[in-house]
């Protein structure tokens, strides 16, 4: 990897160091009043922490980060993200301040990039932190490269592939520098190649001193972007909070939230079940016949 | 993107058991087409020429003053020097030369043709013929013949500009060389969301059309293709409408507060001066030439 350096403000210049950067209690959200994502959510998230939220599909991840990033506010419960109140940064007060340290990618990139050009996308945040035009350039430039996708700038979005699209929305929120990074599953439906790039610029990101908030359901990069996992059933309710080590050799947690599966065998006569990852599924069974 | 278009070409050539080609064929084919042609644009847009390396807005305003040229110009001379230089233009810019002429030419007489026919009968002045069927007398005359001529080339000048225009500007740049001209930035900005997203609902609407395809066996009934398209039509408009609530909160989350704010990295070099100096040279001759119409 040759990239170049991701580098952002130093974490929790707007935060207490005595206070957790996120601090949530009793979060409920549902959708329209009736589809519940999220019950009952406990959780504080400390400056310069890595944390995987692992869940299945329909665990409410998204819903918890779009919660943490002040786009939506909770249903029942509080939330004080950066010593605010998240429900006035939904409703728009400090918005313009939140935002500054706080950056989603979005799972589906062709929602994080609006614009006409890739470069339109990455400058739209620092635009409208009012920076001038020479600093929004700097920016810009400093973000294309720690993606690795400078000669991307002016190309249209509909153009790019999707790993492509991928690092352009990543690239879109570190324009912003921002203290926080969260980011809804970014390495889903990628090739190997990009998955395992995305997973190395996300290491750098931490390295950087950022905090990040990552959701995720794919279990084998968790212990290389992560060193906290929380884990969401299938009701959005945590169930686990712990080191990745000892989240992932849990095996019935794992089986119990739907994030690995457990199926019979038979080879000749020889019968057997054994676990798999809900993702990614290989396995062999050349041991298993002799 | 690239498998889509090829795809669909092929279904777009591909005639039902009865020798005919269905609706969701050509509206396939129609889907595809306007992705490449989207495609092919912007690559030309994008390719190293004399046009491409000029500034949008020195390019805009240039066009601006051609264009307004055509329409003045009262000679057919004041207009091939107004398409000569365009032709030059294209050729340094390395846009493929039959295209551009055969794109402009082959339907512009036709359409701009049918609009000017019937004052080529009722100018008056020395009559070409006079075709007497009963009671009706086609008769033509030399004025209506020459006016129409010059209106014909008017319109074919005007859109050889345009179209060389488009295809040496990306899209985006074009709608913020608009800025130039005190656009609102609210206007640039929703115009390039519309770019933006017309090529994704092209994409869905595609994937549509194939989905259903792959599983409809046989010939459907007019009423059952109707009511497909009305689900259709519904489907795609509540799509819509959930992602321009997404759309709409990612602009929040990257700190969107109502005011909009355009990135222009544009900047006027000598030769962006010169091209428009030259640009309205060439306009103002031929206006010259001609003579302003009074």
């Amino acid at each position: 990897m040759t990239g170049a350096a991701v580098t952002g403000a130093p974490v929790g210049e707007a935060v207490d160091p005595g206070e957790p950067i996120f601090r949530l209690r009793g979060v409920e959200y549902s959708y329209a009043g009736r589809q519940t994502a999220l019950e009952g959510v406990d959780l504080e998230i400390w400056a310069g922490e890595r944390v995987a939220l692992l869940g299945a599909n329909g665990s409410g991840k998204s819903t918890l980060l779009k919660l943490l990033d002040g786009i939506l506010a909770p249903t029942a419960g509080s939330l004080r993200a950066l010593g605010l109140d998240i429900a006035a940064v939904a409703a728009g007060l400090e918005a313009f301040t939140f935002h500054r340290q706080v950056g989603l990618v979005f799972q589906d990139p062709d929602i994080q990039l609006f614009s006409a050009t890739v470069l339109d996308d990455v400058a739209f945040g620092p635009l409208q932190l009012g920076l001038a035009q020479d600093e929004v350039a700097e920016r810009c430039e400093e973000a294309l490269a720690a993606m690795e996708i400078g000669h991307l700038a002016d190309r249209a979005p509909f153009e790019l592939s999707g790993g492509e699209k991928k690092r352009a929305a990543i690239a879109s929120v570190l324009s912003l520098r921002p203290e926080v990074v969260l980011l809804d599953e970014p390495t889903a439906s990628l090739d190997p190649r990009t998955k395992w790039l995305l997973v190395d610029l996300i290491q750098r990101m931490g390295d950087a001193g950022r905090s990040l908030v990552i959701a995720t359901h794919e279990l084998d990069i968790v212990p290389l972007i992560a060193d906290r996992v929380v884990v969401l059933n299938e009701h959005g309710r945590v169930v686990a909070d712990g080191a990745p080590g000892s989240i992932l050799s849990d095996v019935d947690l794992l089986l119990s939230v739907n994030l690995i599966h457990e199926h019979l065998h038979r080879h000749g006569a020889t019968r057997h079940s054994h676990p798999h990852e809900a993702a990614d599924d290989v396995h062999s069974h050349v041991a298993n016949l002799t | 993107m690239t498998a889509m278009v090829a795809d669909s070409r092929a279904s777009d050539g591909r005639r039902a058991a009865d020798g005919r080609i269905g609706w969701l064929e050509k509206t396939v084919g129609g889907i595809a087409g306007s992705v490449e042609r989207a495609i092919f644009t912007e690559r030309h847009a994008r390719s190293k020429g004399w046009l491409q390396r000029r500034d949008p807005r020195a390019k805009l305003a240039g066009f601006l003053a051609a264009v307004v040229a055509a329409s003045l110009a009262t000679s057919i001379v004041g207009l091939a020097l107004l398409y000569a230089a365009t032709l030059a233009a294209a050729r340094a810019s390395r846009v493929p030369f039959g295209f551009f002429v055969k794109r402009v030419w082959l339907g512009i007489p036709f359409f701009a043709g049918i609009v000017v026919l019937p004052s080529i009968f009722f100018v008056p002045g020395d009559r070409v013929f006079d075709l007497a069927l009963g009671s009706v007398h086609l008769a033509p005359s030399w004025n209506g013949l020459v006016g129409a001529g010059l209106f014909v080339s008017r319109v074919g000048v005007s859109v050889s500009l345009a179209v060389l225009l488009v295809l040496t500007t990306p899209w985006a740049s074009l709608l913020k060389s608009l800025r130039a001209l005190h656009t609102p930035q609210v206007f640039v900005l929703v115009l390039s969301m519309t770019y933006r997203y017309i090529f994704l609902f092209l994409h869905t609407a595609n994937g549509i059309l194939m989905a259903r395809k792959s599983r409809v066996v046989g010939r459907t009934s007019g009423v059952e293709q109707r009511r497909w398209i009305t689900g259709t039509m519904g489907n795609l408009m509540s799509r819509s409408f959930k992602m321009s609530n997404d759309v709409y909160a990612a602009m929040l989350a990257r700190g969107f507060t109502g005011e909009l704010r355009v990135y222009s990295d544009f900047r006027m070099r000598p030769a962006d001066w010169a091209g428009l100096a030259g640009a309205l040279a060439v306009s103002l001759a031929a206006v010259l030439v001609s003579g302003v119409r009074g």
